[in-house]
């Protein structure tokens, strides 16, 4: 009955599951929180979706480029820092 | 692009005694990052360019008084954050509502308005390269410091420590604002997804 009982209470709902998912996709869930989620999530198809959207979602950040730097755009720079000295 | 950042405290040294050659390496590292920054935090690339230059006038004059307590490339981001930020006007963020993304869960906590499916369709490079180019322009519409934290977190890439002292939030605080950030730009995403059915 009581081992019945602390079952019950480690279970996670989908709220507290969606409220950890940051911390466990940055690896910085305590690893007894992580068993906890990675059990919801083995029976929740909703937040195992949720959670590949929010693994895409930070993936497509990571996938933004940087764009070249011309020549141009150093040179303007360097000129604004002459004007600055001079002036 | 990796920087290695104890390379600038010999670059800001020399910058301090007015060297020119020094003024241009910075530029060359790290103006590709701040425009990147610049233009995601006011979502327009001429408004960026102009943020930039004016953070490169700030190093300049700063740089003497610069301690190198917080390193070069906290600073520079630091002046480029706020910059941006002033920079961005009020009125172009009207209209943005500026609560929360509440998902909607019942009173036990469980989904009452599931996630639609759509994360396996971005491995169509198609779709992938929809988002990538729509995440520039749905930056900008997050609130101030829920659009910092994703930025440095998920863009830059630079460790919590870093981004605390720049932001001057704590740990806790900063997990809050990237899980809200996150939150926020998955629905957005999700909303573009559906226009692309």
């Amino acid at each position: 009955m009581i081992r019945w009982w602390r079952r019950r209470r480690r279970a996670l709902v989908c709220r507290d599951a969606v409220a950890l998912m940051t911390a466990y996709l940055d690896g910085a869930l305590p690893a007894r929180d992580r068993a906890r989620l990675e059990a919801h999530l083995a029976g929740c198809p909703h937040c195992t979706e949720y959670l590949a959207q929010l693994r895409v979602t930070v993936a497509t950040l990571g996938s933004v480029e940087l764009d070249d730097l011309s020549d141009d755009a150093v040179d303007d720079l360097i000129e604004l820092y002459r004007r600055w000295r001079q002036g | 692009m990796s920087i290695d950042v104890d390379d600038d405290a010999p670059l800001v040294e020399r910058l301090r005694a007015g060297d020119e050659a020094a003024f241009g390496e910075l530029v060359r590292r790290y103006q590709p990052r701040l425009l990147r920054l610049a233009e995601m935090t006011v979502g327009s690339r001429a408004v960026a360019e102009e943020v930039c230059q004016d953070t490169w006038l700030a190093v300049m004059r700063g740089v003497e008084r610069f301690e190198s307590r917080s390193s070069f490339k906290t600073w520079l981001f630091r002046i480029l954050l706020n910059r941006a930020r002033t920079s961005f006007s009020r009125e172009q963020r009207a209209g943005q509502p500026d609560e929360d993304v509440v998902e909607r869960f019942d009173a036990n906590g469980a989904w009452a308005e599931p996630p639609v499916p759509w994360a396996d369709r971005v491995d169509d490079r198609v779709v992938a390269e929809i988002l990538a180019r729509r995440v520039r322009d749905l930056l900008p519409t997050l609130p101030d410091q829920q659009r910092q934290v994703v930025l440095l977190h998920d863009v830059e890439g630079l460790e919590p420590a870093e981004i605390a002292a720049l932001l001057g939030i704590s740990d806790g605080n900063q997990r809050v604002l990237l899980h809200r950030g996150r939150a926020r730009l998955r629905s957005l995403l999700a909303a573009e997804l559906d226009g692309e059915r």
